[in-house]
């Protein structure tokens, strides 16, 4: 019947509208990612480029630094400072201390949080173990600097900031070295 | 049984009886009846959890429930009621009614049909089943934000599964109906000559086949997510959460129109019949119908004010949103246009028509409120927004579907249903609706949060009063389900054309309208 084979051919068609769609789905993230990259938005793994770096010695700013596990990470992470004294525009170092409790390998990875929230935006990052992941060995310690400067257009009304950070546990890589471990022969 | 006439041609004069009737059948009236039941039935589950949330919110402090059940509770109501009764009832109402306005003796496919109903039964039960699985059902807000979503226990599998099933369910009966519409008109019913209720059904149909494979591909990510390793919104494997809120908006957005645009042309149909006049400007409420889903793709992050979007990003969504006023606008307009110097009555159906007029208006305009960046930043996650959003679903896409139950009825049954329950129907649930989310704007304004079991004392009065309110309107629709049962038993015999301002096609058909209509195409001119 000529309607019957119409049906079926506009069937056919729309059906590969829906599975476009679902392929679109799938390809805002790759999208997402480049507008991110494009305006600069929510760029926490690049260093920062510092340009002007004029200390505005009439400001003392006290910066909190506070760290933080998840996702059952099985480490020990803490600042070595829990607070210093800064001025907009100097160049400052702060050091994090993190252990691995467990017998093997994990890795994680830390992601900044800024408190007040707008904050975020006047820290200028030089060099930060959160520009990649940290796999840490059976036990081992690693102290890792954050240095960066605060630019001076932070709001006047700004005295005291927190630079937190959250080690989180990178799921891929617990189970490839899951895997690793099974994968090696007895001795 | 069944297969022993399995080969018969698809109009079997014969049909099975009982359950094998209702397991079997391809006719479009059957199984848009079924469409209505099932919706019926969600409508009654989400409505007995969103019973147990007022109830919480009584009065201030931990009654009943614990914080992580009662997250569940607005979660599985949410997801209910968008999924499971309102989509699925005006599926049904395609069912019933495109093949009777467009002369067409079923829908296109009427096996995939059948297919596309019996998917949503498992998937409610996988809903309503993963209270019951250990750490409950998801508790991550309809909308299932990731990172909560991708922490919680299998009741989040569970539901990702049901919101699976019911996408494919959706999506098959989308294209049933575009292919209805498109090839199987009566001859000589173009398409500016279709009833508007068909209009908006082709777009709503569109939209659908366009977004619920993009939230199929969202809760696809979040299942991966959760258990095969990958990092699209885990934070610590480089993925984003916010990533999360974007596509689900992308889709979340046209579903909002999905779920009015049908209702739109519900009340199309009822207010000129009952105002004995044409409808006022067609074709602008078709163009009005397009705008609305054209402009539907492009204001999804104005859900997403506050998660740290640049000004520029802002006042976008801002603009594009605020633009969406003007085609509803239009409608608002041709429908009141319509009743202007019309010799109007009001039975049930436009009593709600009429309701849904003011109502649904009200929730527009606090729609327009939220639109605005700054003041959405200040009322996000607020009770203005569970307003707001009820405003637009319960007094919108609800009242349209009440309006279009009691417009139909005489068809569906061949029997006049009792005009006076309806009427205390209608009234009931207008009061206790107002009662219920209008103090939930003073409530929102004043700050408090949703999804919170518990609040600070001075917003104790005006929960109270919603309460009362949800019970009330819970109850009222005991009224609905009598006034059905009785029309479908019996009473008064419905004559063909019950309404004297109708014109579309289903009234040249008697009532009950036969198993089987328009084997022979009517000739529209």
């Amino acid at each position: 019947m000529a309607l019957k084979s119409e049906n079926v051919r506009m069937l056919a068609k729309l059906v590969v509208i829906a599975c476009a769609m679902f392929g679109f789905g799938f390809a805002l993230v790759p999208f997402y990612k480049k507008i991110c990259e494009v305006t600069g938005i929510n760029d926490l793994q690049r260093a920062d480029v510092v340009t002007n770096t004029q200390v505005d010695k009439s400001r003392t700013l006290i910066l909190e630094l506070d760290a933080n596990t998840r996702n059952d990470l099985p480490w020990h992470f803490r600042p070595t400072e829990s607070s210093v004294k800064i001025h907009p525009g100097q160049l400052v170092q702060v050091v994090y201390e993190v252990r691995n409790d467990s017998d093997e390998p994990v890795t994680g990875q830390a992601i900044p949080s800024y408190g007040p929230q707008f904050a975020g935006q006047y820290f200028r990052k030089l060099d930060c173990f959160c520009f990649s992941t940290q796999e840490l060995k059976p036990r081992e310690t690693r102290r890792m600097p954050v240095v960066f400067v605060i630019h001076p257009d932070l709001p006047k009304d700004v005295n005291t900031l927190t630079l937190s950070y959250t080690f989180f546990r990178v799921e891929g890589a617990r189970r490839a070295a899951a895997t690793r471990v099974v994968a090696k022969p007895p001795v | 049984m069944e297969a022993v006439h399995g080969h018969d041609h698809a109009h079997d004069h014969h049909h099975p009886t009982g359950i094998t009737r209702w397991l079997t059948t391809t006719n479009h009236k059957d199984i848009g009846s079924m469409y209505l039941w099932f919706s019926f039935t969600m409508f009654i589950t989400g409505g007995i959890l969103a019973l147990g949330i007022r109830a919480e919110l009584f009065q201030p402090g931990l009654q009943l429930w614990k914080p992580e059940f009662f997250n569940q509770l607005t979660t599985m109501h949410g997801l209910m009621m968008v999924f499971g009764a309102i989509m699925p009832a005006f599926v049904g109402f395609a069912n019933w009614q495109i093949p009777l306005m467009i002369g067409a003796s079923d829908m296109a496919f009427a096996r995939m049909n059948n297919f596309s109903f019996w998917l949503l039964p498992p998937a409610a039960l996988l809903l309503a089943s993963s209270f019951f699985v250990p750490g409950g059902a998801t508790g991550a807000g309809w909308t299932l934000y990731a990172p909560l979503s991708v922490q919680q226990g299998m009741g989040m599998d569970l539901a990702i599964f049901a919101v699976h099933i019911m996408g494919a369910s959706s999506i098959m009966g989308s294209i049933n109906i575009i292919v209805t519409i498109l090839n199987m008109r009566a001859p000589g019913m173009t398409l500016m000559k279709m009833p508007l209720f068909v209009w908006t059904w082709l777009i709503t149909a569109y939209l659908l086949i366009a977004v619920m494979p993009v939230l199929a591909g969202a809760v696809t990510m979040l299942l991966t997510d959760r258990h095969f390793g990958t990092n699209f919104f885990n934070a610590a494997g480089g993925g984003d959460p916010v990533l999360y809120q974007h596509v689900f908006w992308f889709f979340g957005h046209p579903e909002v129109y999905i779920m009015i645009l049908p209702a739109f042309g519900i009340v199309s149909q009822v207010i000129p019949t009952f105002a004995r006049k044409p409808l006022f400007g067609y074709a602008s409420m078709v163009y009005a119908t397009a705008s609305i889903a054209i402009l539907s793709f492009i204001v999804w992050a104005h859900h997403m004010f506050v998660t740290g979007m640049p000004a520029a990003g802002q006042l976008f969504f801002m603009y594009a949103t605020m633009l969406i006023a003007v085609p509803t606008g239009v409608k608002v307009f041709n429908w009141v246009a319509t009743m202007w110097k019309g010799s109007m009555t009001f039975e049930t159906p436009m009593l709600f028509s009429v309701g849904f007029l003011f109502v649904f208006t009200m929730g527009g305009f606090t729609g327009l409120v939220c639109a605005v960046a700054p003041i959405d930043i200040q009322i996000q996650d607020t009770y203005y927004v569970v307003a707001h959003f009820h405003y637009v679903l319960v007094a919108g896409s609800l009242f349209a579907l009440f309006s279009g139950t009691y417009f139909w009825l005489p068809k569906w049954t061949g029997h006049m249903y009792d005009e006076k329950l309806g009427k205390l129907h209608f009234w009931l649930s207008m009061i206790f609706f107002n009662m219920t989310f209008f103090v939930m704007h003073f409530l929102g304004l004043a700050g408090m949060p949703r999804r919170i079991p518990d609040y600070s004392q001075q917003f104790a009065d005006f929960n109270m009063i919603a309460s009362i309110g949800a019970f009330g309107f819970g109850l009222t629709q005991l009224i609905f389900l009598a006034v059905i049962i009785k029309c479908i038993k019996g009473g008064p015999k419905a004559p063909a054309k019950p309404w004297e301002g109708a014109d579309t096609l289903e009234w040249t058909l008697p009532s009950p309208a036969p198993y089987h209509t328009f084997e022979t195409p009517p000739v529209v001119k």
